[in-house]
């Protein structure tokens, strides 16, 4: 076997790189998502450090980094948490729908796109970065508030409508006439369906046919399973993505949870990968033209998020600084929007610049903006706020 | 006492009480078996103040020793809930048969059906003792099981 040195090298620097800058995300409460799209720009071509080497294996990281991205937002989602989301949020989940996905419909078609670019940035500029939003929440000890609930039930909400709108968006994607389109969609939500049946009548008995004490025999398993479920529906023109998140919402309860934890550091490893190669994608020279527009998007969908944060905050009661810190907690989009844009953007030319620059700054201002919502002072204030004497 | 169950879809789940002295208490239990306890202030009732972080393993120490006292009593409530199964204890007399041997040669368990899931020792508990615990004089067994089992157990105890 020949040791492919120029491959490790770039490898190992890139991955060293997104490290140093990842730690000085973690430092300040960022995003590190933003970062690796920088130095994905960086490396890649018409960027100050081109590796070509590397580009392969990015390439197929990437592809691999959708996979295991979607197969664990699939293994999050669990239809008792939906349910008890849904008694009380369904009017925030309508708020949040038709406030964020509209600038970007507008947007698109005001950027002259056809009809699935338009659904494509409307998508993008709806979901919010469950994975940002969740980790800000726990690095800001705001788990315990009272505004929580309502964040988290949004995002539960989102997740929700991702699971009918990717595969949709995918088979619209892949093209062909209308009445073949309609036919997949068909299929495609049908598919969603099933896997909700199958979850929730026998998920169980799949849980068992993929458990095993083992770590390494679960991680195999479940791996195995989604990479040829994912294979199976890139050949018949859904999406791989869109096959492994069905797997994921087919696996549940204690199987579930035990998978999300042996492939996390894995997840983690591939989506920067799949970050990076996003940035690698995109040319530095075709950000520009776009950037206005997508200041202007990141503008008006930073408030029209704010909005619907404060209006489900409203819902649970929530007082005035409260409503803030949930408004400002769903700014951040990220992953998601990506991964939108990986279904359809070799199809537009400007919707990868215009989107990757849109996540690139609702992921630094959405922690940045949550980090500045009203909170208390700081330990130094305790004795101030009234609390009962320590002895 | 009322505890209030909050679900936090996907992290996990919330609870929280009012103490007798008027402070509203939280404890973020995550999925991922972490646990974090907040205090509210009055200033802003909405927020919560992070006091202590635990992973499960510190979770449960602290458990242990905030509870263990009261693992006799849960015990007792189950057995409420599930007819013909009751709790008993039997305590070991000083200088009997079994002070000083395993608990594992009273063969308590083959022999009634009844089983030993705590052994209480002064202040001390032992939650789930095994077969190689072993006894000592003023231990207080409790034991779970039929009324027959309890009873045959205390016979073998008392030797």
């Amino acid at each position: 076997m020949r040791t492919p040195v120029a491959l490790l090298l770039e490898l190992g620097v890139i991955l060293a790189a997104l490290s140093v800058l990842g730690t000085l995300a973690r430092r300040f409460t960022l995003s590190p998502i933003a970062l690796y799209l920088l130095t994905g720009l960086a490396v890649g071509e018409g960027g100050i450090a081109p590796v070509p080497a590397a580009g392969e294996f990015v390439e197929t990281g990437a592809a691999i980094g959708v996979i295991l991205l979607l197969l664990v937002l699939g293994l999050e989602f669990s239809l008792a948490e939906f349910a008890v989301s849904m008694r009380r949020h369904v009017p925030s989940a309508l708020v949040d729908a038709v406030l964020n996905a509209a600038p970007g419909a507008v947007a698109g078609w005001l950027l002259g796109m056809d009809g699935i670019g338009i659904l494509a940035l409307a998508g993008a500029t709806y979901i919010s970065s469950s994975g940002i939003v969740a980790r800000l929440l726990s690095d800001l000890h705001r788990l315990g508030n009272r505004e929580t609930p309502a964040v988290l039930s949004v995002l539960v909400m989102e997740d929700c409508a991702m699971a009918a709108y990717l595969p949709v968006l995918a088979v619209l994607a892949s093209g062909g006439v209308w009445w073949q389109a309609i036919l997949g969609v068909l299929a495609a939500v049908g598919a969603v369906l099933a896997a909700f049946t199958v979850s929730y009548r026998w998920g169980h008995h799949l849980g068992r046919l993929v458990a095993h004490p083992d770590d390494e025999q679960l991680l195999l398993r479940v791996l195995g399973l989604a990479l040829v479920v994912a294979a199976l529906a890139e050949f018949v023109h859904a999406s791989a993505a869109v096959g492994a998140f069905l797997v994921g919402l087919t696996l549940t309860g204690e199987t579930a949870t035990r998978t999300r934890a042996v492939l996390s550091p894995l997840r983690d490893l591939f989506a920067a990968v799949f970050f990076l190669a996003i940035g690698l994608s995109v040319d530095p020279a075709d950000l520009l033209p776009v950037l206005p527009a997508a200041l202007a998007l990141a503008a008006v969908t930073l408030v029209t998020k704010v909005l619907t944060g404060r209006y489900a905050a409203s819902r649970d009661g929530v007082g005035r600084r409260g409503k803030w810190r949930a408004g400002t907690a769903l700014i951040a989009r990220g992953e998601f929007s990506l991964v939108i844009v990986g279904l359809v953007g070799t199809l537009h030319d400007t919707l990868g610049p215009l989107v990757t620059s849109y996540v690139f700054i609702l992921a630094i201002a959405g922690p940045v903006l949550t980090r500045l919502a009203p909170s208390r002072p700081g330990p130094g204030a305790d004795a101030r706020d009234g609390g009962p004497p320590a002895s | 006492m009322d505890v209030t169950e909050v679900l936090l879809p996907g992290v996990g789940l919330r609870y929280e009480f009012t103490s007798r002295r008027g402070e509203r208490v939280g404890v973020v239990a995550r999925r991922t078996g972490e646990f974090e306890l907040v205090v509210y202030g009055a200033e802003d009732p909405d927020e919560g103040r992070s006091v202590l972080q635990l992973d499960s393993e510190e979770a449960d120490a602290v458990a242990e020793i905030l509870g263990a006292p009261r693992i006799a009593e849960r015990f007792a409530d189950l057995t409420k809930e599930v007819p013909g199964l009751v709790a008993g204890q039997v305590e070991v007399l000083p200088g009997s048969a079994y002070d000083g041997r395993p608990l594992g040669d009273t063969r308590a368990r083959s022999r009634t059906g009844a089983s030993v899931v705590a052994v209480v020792r002064g202040e001390e508990v032992i939650a789930s003792p095994t077969p190689r615990d072993v006894l000592a004089g003023g231990d207080v067994l409790v034991v779970i099981g039929t009324h027959e089992g309890i009873a045959g157990v205390e016979q073998i105890i008392r030797g």
